[in-house]
């Protein structure tokens, strides 16, 4: 049961920015712009940051949406489950594994990115925009696993609801204009 | 130095927002709306929330910055801020912020932390719901700022002078995005 009184048919993060909307505007803008704008970075290889960090943090919910997201932006489901093994055996490419290894090390804490990881991903041709969205990422992850933990949301089991979920944010992580209310009784 | 090329001698959040503006416009509405837009808590309790996060997180840029944010809201009481960030069960405040600090102080390890028992000590403190939640999002935020500031090595200043500048800037102007050089 969440600790404040949240909508029954908005679980996880959806009915945090719903319960307060002028805050979620910049959440949801920046969560755009970093995941869906325009980037050398595939949206799939941004979703898995967004998932080794959630990951990371044992935060089921984000982790569920945000390897389902991946699933389908990459069009296979083998390499999100890979990456959580172990980031070096996972079909990825060098720079995805440099750039994943800066993202765990933010999710510990900032200070614990090292020189050598960020040497190793300039030396995979990592631009300098490309570590900074990568960190940018990995830190908006902590303020998500954070938020949602934290007011102890509700993590629906059925796998089904982040198939839903995933097929609403593989497009876009703006606020529906029409809202949620068609998703009640669901 | 910093992990990127960002602009010389600007410290801290500042230098990664004018590297990437169009994050960074997003990143500073959101401070500005936590910190200083509408909520049960009063700026200064905001902005001490803020530093105590940031303390935790060992990110010595935020953690000075807005503990000089907060000492300049809470004027002339302003010795509250270095004895909650020294020990926040000692501080001369009231038994309704510690009981919200002691949240936020488990949010910054992980959202996981945060028990029911802590949420109904705050409840008993009389914290209503608003409290609860802007405390949690304030606490999350800045456990993404410390590690967006402190992952790409951001300038950290060493001169307390010039927290105090940032602190009064903070404290009258609120967060507004710096000019493109």
């Amino acid at each position: 049961m969440p600790y404040i009184p949240l909508e029954d048919h908005l679980p996880g993060i959806t009915g945090l920015l719903e319960y307060r909307k002028d805050t979620a505007e910049p959440i949801r803008a920046l969560t755009q712009f970093l995941l869906r704008g325009p980037s050398s970075l595939t949206e799939g290889e941004r979703e898995l940051i967004a998932t080794v960090v959630s990951y990371g943090n044992e935060c089921r919910f984000c982790t569920a949406a945000h390897t389902a997201a991946a699933d389908i932006l990459l069009g296979e489901c083998d390499t999100t489950g890979k990456i959580k093994e172990d980031i070096f055996t996972a079909p990825i490419s060098e720079k995805m594994k440099a750039l994943l290894t800066i993202a765990s090390q933010v999710q510990k804490s900032g200070k614990a990115v090292t020189n050598e990881s960020i040497e190793k991903a300039k030396l995979t041709e990592a631009t300098d925009i490309e570590i900074h969205d990568t960190v940018l990422i990995a830190s908006l992850f902590c303020l998500y696993n954070r938020y949602v933990d934290g007011l102890s949301t509700v993590t629906p089991t059925d796998p089904n609801f982040y198939k839903g979920l995933a097929e609403r944010i593989s497009k876009g992580y703006q606020r529906l204009p029409q809202g949620y209310d068609h998703l009640k009784n669901k | 130095m910093a992990h990127i090329q960002v602009p010389d001698g600007v410290p801290g959040i500042r230098s990664l927002v004018m590297f990437r503006p169009e994050s960074g416009q997003y990143l500073y509405e959101l401070a500005q709306l936590l910190l200083r837009g509408e909520s049960p808590l009063t700026e200064a309790e905001r902005e001490l929330i803020a530093a105590y996060v940031s303390s935790r997180n060992e990110c010595v840029f935020c953690m000075c910055s807005h503990a000089a944010a907060a000492r300049h809201l809470f004027k002339d009481k302003k010795q509250v801020v270095d004895i909650v960030l020294d020990d926040y069960k000692t501080a001369p405040i009231g038994d309704k912020l510690k009981s919200l600090l002691n949240i936020a102080g488990k949010v910054q390890k992980n959202g996981k932390e945060v028990l029911p028992s802590d949420v109904q000590e705050a409840r008993k403190q009389g914290a209503n719901d608003r409290e609860i939640h802007d405390t949690v999002l304030i606490a999350a935020t800045f456990s993404m700022f410390n590690r967006y500031v402190d992952g790409l090595a951001s300038f950290t200043p060493t001169d307390p002078k010039a927290y105090e500048e940032m602190g009064a800037r903070l404290g009258e102007k609120g967060y507004v995005l710096p000019k493109q050089s």
